[in-house]
């Protein structure tokens, strides 16, 4: 076919355009849907406990994932520095995915119980208190802020309905798990968590 | 506003550049942290400068290649006045921390529905100006805006599909690994087809139009075409090297990234080959400056990208500023410059004057912003290889040799000079606006012909 019939044909080549740009993704995107690997949790990782998954919408909310990765990499430099290199079945509950794509700060995967509840309380309110040379923000208001226990409810059953296994029950318990906690008390939880499943060092 | 949302951005840009030397720059404001002002200053400089310039110059183009007025008039006019209001709740939404916190595609669900139909309209004209059109072919720059537009429609609504859970809060229906590649897919494509595709568009009329001279080769446009538009949306899993993104899937990003390379300079090689003939003006034309400049960063970038998106190379690079400096690289050097060039060549001609109200300032304007891109660019190459190596350092007994800690300090003076080159391109803005008021509010209308069709 010569090029000058696609130039002179508004419709063919809207077609010709619409097949080029769907291969890509179509072979990269949608074997991933259907690969175990990609898609069944990975051993002791479980949905987010309502208390955990709002203070991970505090963490999405303030934009952690602008400085912190949420990735390992399978390098030895990088195993020594953060632990084991993440697992796609460990990030299967993740809605969205925090990999991130820039580090300003450190990898945060398995940042879980590496300091005390009292260290990251103390760092997220004023990190250069303990750090004196981070250039990370502090958020002191994350302490007078309160979860929403409605809001959490309401979460937890978008989730199940998208297929994540929450039992009625739990949802049925999740305003009494959120109640009168503070921002702050959600966001540690969520990082005391994160990267736990796995017990050993590298 | 096209001027407008670039200063506007741009000053959000500096900003965060300050605050990564000076943290207490947000006075412990929520509103002004930097991880809610990052997604600001993207969402202002992708979608606001760079969108409002595409929506301009594409809807000036294809009445002048097309030598008809627009097809649905107050549809286009409601595309203005969409367009501007996302960029408003943009604006406001972003530093509330309302985000579903995908790079790019911050903007939650209802803004998104606003954006879909703001986008259809677009196509709509767009497409319905072509297809009212007086003459046989489509000219190139419109291949590359109708892909553009085509294709940022499917990549938008794919990557944002998401179940509401309140009015201001949804959950993306794609998990972990899945949604990370879903994400890149789309964003690399919003690299791909927004600031390229789109700006090729407004290079392939822009530069002939400035030069006064041809296409260099209408057949390299049509194979440059095609190759690119295909290639680009295989390169996505290349954000995601030595992640848990299955190996297959990685190597396809990879190799395609590197083919890329070919039809990237396609593109650059058919623009400034177009002045072959023509490259005396260069001494007096500062317009034509900044279209050549915008070009060479954009084959510089364009290396840049497929180099970066080798595993090993990655493997250094990632996470790392040296992404940021190819960001901006790309642009700055490329999308910025090609929109001021091509500003500078439209509004002239948009309001009936002969020229712009200074061409002394229009100069300034380009050694600004030459010298700004540049200084912001090495300072990030040095800064993200200082990183690299300090990260992957380690001492004969196994051990690591650097805390992480000691990486930032030791990239601080390169976020000064980062900073730097951030002030003086965005003095370069400051410029242009005055330069642009004046030409405006200048009462000297000159008549313009409008040429038939041969």
């Amino acid at each position: 076919m010569r090029h000058e019939q696609i130039e002179k044909s508004l419709n063919l080549m809207i077609v010709l355009i619409i097949v080029a740009i769907s291969i890509g993704g179509l072979v990269e995107i949608i074997p991933l849907m259907f690969s175990s690997d990609a898609t069944e949790p990975a051993e002791n990782i479980e949905p987010y406990s309502p208390l955990r998954l709002a203070g991970r919408d505090v963490y999405v909310r303030e934009g952690c994932y602008n400085c912190h990765s949420q990735m390992i990499r399978p390098f030895r430099s990088e195993t020594e520095r953060y632990g084991p290199f993440t697992t796609a079945g460990e990030t299967v509950y993740d809605r969205p995915f925090q990999f991130g794509s820039k580090r300003t700060g450190p990898d945060l995967a398995r940042v879980g119980g590496r300091y005390s509840d009292e260290w990251q309380r103390l760092h997220l309110t004023d990190p250069r208190a303990l750090v004196p040379e981070s250039n990370m923000p502090g958020y002191p208001w994350l302490l007078e802020n309160t979860v929403d226990p409605e809001l959490v409810t309401a979460k937890l059953k978008a989730l199940q309905w998208l297929g994540d296994p929450y039992t009625d029950d739990q949802i049925a318990g999740a305003a009494a798990a959120v109640e009168g906690r503070t921002e702050m008390d959600a966001l540690v939880a969520y990082l005391q968590g994160l990267g736990t499943n796995r017990r050993d060092r590298r | 506003m096209v001027v407008v949302w670039g200063i506007v951005g741009m000053l959000v840009g500096v900003i965060i550049a300050a605050q990564l030397i000076w943290p207490q720059l947000n006075f412990d404001l929520p509103l002004l942290t930097y991880g809610r002002l990052r997604p600001l200053h993207t969402n202002a400089v992708i979608f606001a400068f760079g969108g409002s310039a595409l929506f301009a110059t594409a809807y000036y183009v294809v009445q002048r290649t097309c030598h008809v007025r627009l097809a649905f008039g107050k549809l286009a006019a409601f595309t203005f006045w969409g367009w501007q209001l996302v960029i408003v709740l943009a604006a406001i939404t972003l530093p509330l921390g309302i985000t579903q916190s995908k790079e790019y595609a911050e903007l939650e669900w209802p803004i998104d529905l606003l954006i879909t139909v703001v986008w259809v309209a677009y196509a709509i004209v767009f497409f319905g100006t072509i297809a009212k059109r007086r003459v046989k072919h489509i000219y190139v720059a419109n291949w590359f805006y109708g892909a553009f537009i085509i294709t940022v429609a499917v990549l938008h609504i794919f990557n944002n599909l998401a179940v509401p859970v309140s009015l201001l809060k949804s959950y993306s229906i794609y998990t972990g690994i899945v949604d990370g590649m879903m994400q890149w897919w789309y964003g690399h494509n919003a690299v791909g087809f927004f600031l390229t595709a789109g700006f090729l568009g407004m290079m392939y009329y822009f530069v002939p139009k400035q030069a006064g001279r041809p296409i260099y080769s209408y057949r390299l446009s049509v194979v440059h075409f095609w190759s690119l538009i295909a290639i680009y949306m295989w390169a996505g899993p290349h954000h995601l090297h030595y992640t848990s993104l299955p190996d297959w899937a990685q190597t396809l990003g990879m190799v395609f990234s590197i083919v890329l390379l070919a039809p990237s300079w396609g593109g650059m090689i058919n623009g400034i080959m177009t002045l072959s003939g023509a490259w005396h003006k260069l001494r007096s034309d500062p317009i034509l400056k900044f279209m050549i400049v915008a070009l060479s960063f954009y084959g510089m970038s364009t290396f840049e990208g497929p180099m970066m998106s080798i595993k090993t190379v990655n493997a250094l690079s990632h996470y790392t500023n040296w992404t940021i400096g190819h960001v901006h690289s790309g642009a700055l050097g490329w999308v910025a410059m090609m929109t001021v060039g091509s500003i500078y060549s439209l509004l002239p001609r948009l309001y009936n004057r002969e020229a712009m109200y200074s061409t002394r300032l229009i100069d300034v304007h380009f050694w600004t912003s030459t010298i700004g891109v540049v200084l912001y660019a090495v300072s990030m190459w040095i800064a993200g290889i200082t990183e690299g190596l300090m990260w992957r350092a380690v001492n004969d007994d196994g051990t690591l040799t650097y805390s992480f800690v000691e990486s930032l300090k030791a990239v601080e003076p390169y976020h000064y000079m980062r900073l730097l080159g951030g002030l003086v391109f965005f003095s370069g803005m400051i410029i242009m606006a005055y330069n642009v008021w004046k030409t405006v509010s200048d009462k000297k209308p000159v008549p313009v012909a409008v040429l038939e069709p041969a």
